[in-house]
């Protein structure tokens, strides 16, 4: 197989692009992709600071490096979740990135400054680990973004999480959230700009990307996402992507062109309700404490209360 | 020629020459899933790997929300 550009041999076929590409080429690929994303959704401005979300998997590091790659000035948030392993693996792969490239990385340990890890939290709450997760990190995004000075947060999402998302989403016609589901979400009522440079490339571009480049990223997957939904939507997704290459990309791009708008008047009613939290003055629909003051408070009563019976018991025996 | 697997991590003896898409439909892994890397580059499904070959054949579909 030969590169389209080229004619070198190809290390790399992409077939919904019905092209193959040489590693020097493909980097163009993936470069000429973002920033047709950036320009076509109007994702960052000259002279913005971005702020990358960066977990040390394939996507965020890759979307890290592709921005510096174009130009901008563009710092890493790593948040620990205290996830076993997966979590300080990960912040090795993650500082290992910066270190090599002397990029700047702010770093937040949930369990440092919180006091409380995401397994612990989900013990308290009784729910999968994933929603106090993703609360968490959409919390201090947020923060870390607005206290930095940062115009924009950058995250990861590709064009596989996108349309499984959106398959999730359409399965269940969960209206409201397919009124959120764009690639920039501007900034408004405190919150900082959000933007998704990677959705015009599938994750195995991503991962092609850190390969050629010489990213050493976690492919450890983080034992809470085995056997999720998300994954299962992916799976079926790319079943129908082998039988007919452009079905994702098609998928996700006609429903931002024909079809979320008809969902975003909803979206807009809710952010209306906004008003700043009690504990920490971030936007919340909520009546005093936002939702992620609400968790540190729920889990450190719950570690109060478990102290106290220990304590108790200790007295007794 | 040795295949390194993920998720567990395993090893794989697999006898070659052979393509690298008729080593996916033999390991039964969708194409769009995965990355097949010899050395520091990867390789194209219509490459021939040697039997004294190492790949790794590794997974990029990644859960988190
Ligand atoms: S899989 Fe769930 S718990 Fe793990 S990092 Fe992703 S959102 Fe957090
Ligand atoms: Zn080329
Ligand atoms: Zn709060």
């Amino acid at each position: 197989m030969k590169c389209r550009r080229c004619r070198q041999p190809a290390a790399i076929e992409i077939r919904r692009h019905n092209a193959a590409f040489c590693p020097p080429c493909f980097e163009h690929h993936c470069i000429e992709q973002v920033r047709k994303a950036i320009d076509e959704f109007d994702m960052v401005g000259a002279g913005d600071r971005v702020l990358v979300a960066v977990s040390g998997g394939k996507d965020s590091l890759a979307l890290w490096d592709m921005l510096v790659s174009l130009g901008y000035d563009a710092d890493g948030l790593y948040l620990g979740l205290g996830i076993g392993d997966y979590s300080s693996d990960s912040a090795v792969y993650t500082r290992a990135f910066a270190e090599g490239r002397g990029l700047k990385l702010i770093e937040v340990d949930i369990p440092t400054e919180f006091g409380f890890d995401i397994p612990g939290a989900a013990l308290v709450t009784k729910r999968v680990p994933c929603s106090a997760c993703g609360l968490s990190k959409r919390h201090l995004f947020n923060q870390a973004a607005l206290e930095g000075g940062y115009d924009v947060v950058a995250t990861g999402h590709n064009l596989d999480d996108e349309a499984a998302v959106l398959f999730g989403n359409v399965l269940r016609w969960q209206t409201d959230y397919l009124g959120r589901q764009l690639p920039v979400l501007p900034a408004a009522h405190g919150f900082p700009r959000k933007v998704k440079p990677l959705v015009r490339l599938g994750e195995r571009e991503t991962a092609a990307w850190c390969v050629l480049r010489g990213i050493d990223y976690q492919v450890e997957e983080c034992p809470n996402a085995v056997g999720n939904k998300h994954l299962g939507y992916k799976e079926a997704l790319n079943a129908i992507e082998d039988a007919s290459p452009g079905s994702k990309h098609a998928f996700y791009f006609e429903f931002l062109s024909k079809a979320s708008k008809h969902f975003t008047p909803q979206a807009e009613a809710e952010q209306e309700g906004l008003r700043p939290c009690t504990g920490c003055g971030a936007p919340t629909t909520d009546q005093e404490l936002c939702a992620f003051c609400k968790l540190v408070a729920r889990v450190a009563r719950a570690t109060q209360a478990e102290a106290a019976t220990k304590a108790g018991k200790a007295g007794t025996g | 020629m040795k295949v390194l697997l993920r998720n567990p991590k395993r090893e794989v003896d697999v006898p070659g020459p052979l393509r690298v898409s008729a080593l996916l439909e033999r390991l039964a892994v969708n194409r769009e899933s995965v990355l097949v890397i010899k050395g520091d580059t990867l390789v194209t499904g219509d490459a021939v790997l040697a039997d004294a070959d190492t790949v790794e054949v590794r997974p990029v579909i990644s859960g988190g929300a």
